[in-house]
């Protein structure tokens, strides 16, 4: 762990050396949080709760991306090589990407909360521990599935093809750009087998409904279990070298990783509340727009 | 002092101050039948050799000859197909960390982050080992003071080689490899490398470097071997080797026109002959009987003699006599 520390913080100052990071990271997230909380908001403190949830998500999804994806330039220029002589492990390497990532959105985060307040007239602060606890767990969870795109893709061009359409689906289908009550039927039943899902729908319920960790349990478990498993499997895909190529037993793996997904997404459809949580919220903000039933 | 304890292969010797629990021997490396192939080509077909402690151990050979991947190998960078390595008793792929902390390296050709500066990479590299160089010391030592904040995509290649070796160092390692060192620089840069790996040997650091630099190999190394399609086809002290043309004299020759086959090797006093492109390459044991032989036999066919140079013999001669071939070709 001190190794993937030390490791963490050289890249974290790497990071934010580079303008790609800051426009993607800190100018994109914020662009976004202006553009719905102001088309969106309407000045109702409970809408403008709603789209931050919305745009804390596209933020922390944005892990995705991350540092996840300088490991495949890392490998692709030769860089890893020169780790591996060290005693570095890939785990220590993996986790570097996670922890960096981690710290890295948060400044975004708190700064996305605190122009809702400021600037949006956003009142209540919603469970920020619950909160908290959401955005921790959706960072790593999604920097840990960028992980598992960087062990299995060979080079940068079909990373950024994976990472485009894995994360076009994120972002249209769990909610996070369009709200899940308004997409199809269909696309609805979809996305309780995406992570993302969960990720939106749990910061709506803590920073709208207010709710507690035991009211969003579903969320972090999904969640957490998330992170393990894309970890896991992002760790025993791990190349250090270019030309290394995947044997046959990891690509076993990184199908394995749909696994917990798939039983995740039939649990939800069949005995969960997600769904009905997402339509609930959303309705519930709906009357606000009618003053004759705000009393 | 420790007894002598038979160990394999190896006579293991009294610990010289390590503090770890290697026994220092006084064979550092140890490569046994080596065999590797990548797809249809064998790139090593039964390397071996042995380097001693505290020695400067140089793998001479043409490019493909298979250096690279038998330091590789050494590096725990690639596994062989078959054959053993140690370095000092230990293997790289079942000894885990305790082995990297044994050895540093530079690669043939080593990558960082370009936005990382000079200071950071030794200060990250060396935090990764827990018997630390002084990176400070580092810095000043490889000419890098001036550097020492500059982003690592801003430094010229000799900068970014010198660097390599100063990362190589940071943690204080027993055994070094060098892949190709100073590969690709000006002679120059070349100069200021051979005098840092002539420090290194004041140290008792026992090196492996790969060269394909006759001049790098004659005089860094204290032990050569010549490697070439994957074997090793010579091996012993740079001295040792060019005795094998032992008592010739190096003479080269450009000719206005081409020889008839097999004129000059007929010549008085000539061991071997060669032609290169433009070029005869004749190694005799009567140099002036040859020369005045030369003469004649060029007056007698018309021909005329463009340039003449006399040399002693080099690891190249060495190389050309067991291969055939220059060592660049």
């Amino acid at each position: 762990m001190k190794h993937a520390g030390t490791l963490a913080k050289i890249r974290m100052r790497l990071a934010l050396r580079s303008k790609a990071f800051l426009f993607f990271s800190v100018i994109l997230p914020l662009g976004f949080l202006f553009f719905y909380a102001g088309v969106f908001g309407h000045g109702d403190p409970r809408k403008v709760a709603y789209v931050l949830a919305q745009v804390l998500s596209l933020t922390v999804m944005g892990s995705f991306w991350g540092l996840s994806a300088q490991l495949v330039i890392f490998r692709e220029q030769g860089i890893l090589r020169r780790f591996r002589l060290a005693p570095v492990g890939a785990a220590a390497m993996l986790a570097s990407s996670v922890m960096s990532n981690y710290v890295l959105v948060l400044p975004t985060v708190v700064m996305e909360f605190l122009i809702a307040h400021w600037v949006f007239g956003m009142t209540q602060w919603g469970n920020l521990l619950g909160a908290f606890v959401i955005v921790s767990l959706g960072g790593i969870t999604f920097s840990a599935l960028g992980l598992i795109v960087a062990s299995v893709t060979n080079n940068m061009q079909e990373t950024q093809v994976i990472n485009n359409a894995v994360w076009f689906c994120f972002l249209f289908m769990s909610g996070a750009a369009i709200p899940l009550p308004i997409l199809p039927s269909f696309i609805q039943r979809v996305a309780l087998f995406l992570p993302a899902t969960y990720l939106v729908t749990g910061l709506q319920s803590v920073l709208v409904r207010h709710a507690s960790l035991l009211n969003v349990t579903a969320d972090v478990i999904a969640l957490a279990g998330s992170f393990a498993v894309a970890f896991v499997i992002s760790w025993q895909l791990f190349r250090w070298e270019p030309e290394e190529r995947l044997p046959g037993r990891a690509k076993l793996w990184a199908a394995a990783a749909m696994i917990p997904f798939l039983l995740l997404g039939a649990w939800e459809s069949t005995r969960g509340d997600r769904r009905a949580e997402a339509n609930t919220i959303f309705e519930s903000l709906q009357p606000l727009a009618n003053p004759s039933q705000t009393k | 002092m420790e007894a002598a304890v038979e160990r394999g292969d190896f006579r293991w010797q009294q610990s010289l101050g390590y503090d770890d629990n290697l026994v220092v021997s006084d064979t550092a490396i140890q490569v046994e039948d080596l065999v590797k192939s990548y797809g249809p080509v064998q790139a090593l077909r039964g390397v071996s050799f042995e380097v001693c402690e505290g020695e400067v151990f140089g793998l001479l050979g043409p490019n493909g000859a298979g250096k690279t991947t038998t330091v590789e190998i050494l590096e725990g960078l690639r596994t062989a197909d078959t054959g053993r390595v140690t370095v000092c008793g230990l293997d790289p792929h079942r000894s885990g960390a305790e082995y990297q902390h044994l050895f540093g390296a530079a690669l043939q050709s080593t990558a960082l982050p370009d936005k990382l500066r000079v200071d950071e990479a030794l200060a990250l590299f060396s935090s990764f080992y827990p018997k630390r160089r002084d990176t400070a010391e580092l810095v000043r030592r490889f000419g890098l003071e001036e550097k020492r904040r500059a982003y690592y995509s801003q430094l010229s290649g000799g900068q970014k080689q010198r660097l390599a070796l100063a990362l190589a160092l940071v943690n204080e390692p027993r055994v070094v490899f060098l892949d190709e060192p100073t590969a690709g620089l000006d002679p120059q840069v070349r100069r200021e490398i051979y005098d840092i790996i002539e420090e290194l040997r004041q140290e008792k650091k026992t090196i492996l470097l790969t060269t394909h630099y006759i001049e790098e190999a004659e005089r860094l190394c204290d032990r050569v071997a010549i490697i070439d399609h994957g074997k090793v086809i010579a091996l012993g002290t740079p001295r040792e080797l060019k005795e094998r043309s032992a008592g010739t004299t190096r003479i080269q020759v450009r000719l206005a026109q081409p020889a008839h086959d097999g004129a000059l090797e007929r010549l008085e006093g000539v061991a071997d002959c060669r032609q290169f492109e433009d070029s005869y390459v004749l190694h005799s044991r009567r140099p002036p009987q040859t020369i005045v032989a030369l003469v004649k036999h060029l007056e007698a066919e018309g021909n005329e003699l463009q340039s003449l140079e006399i040399a002693t013999p080099t690891l190249e001669d060495v190389f050309i006599e067991l291969t055939g071939r220059r060592l660049r070709d």
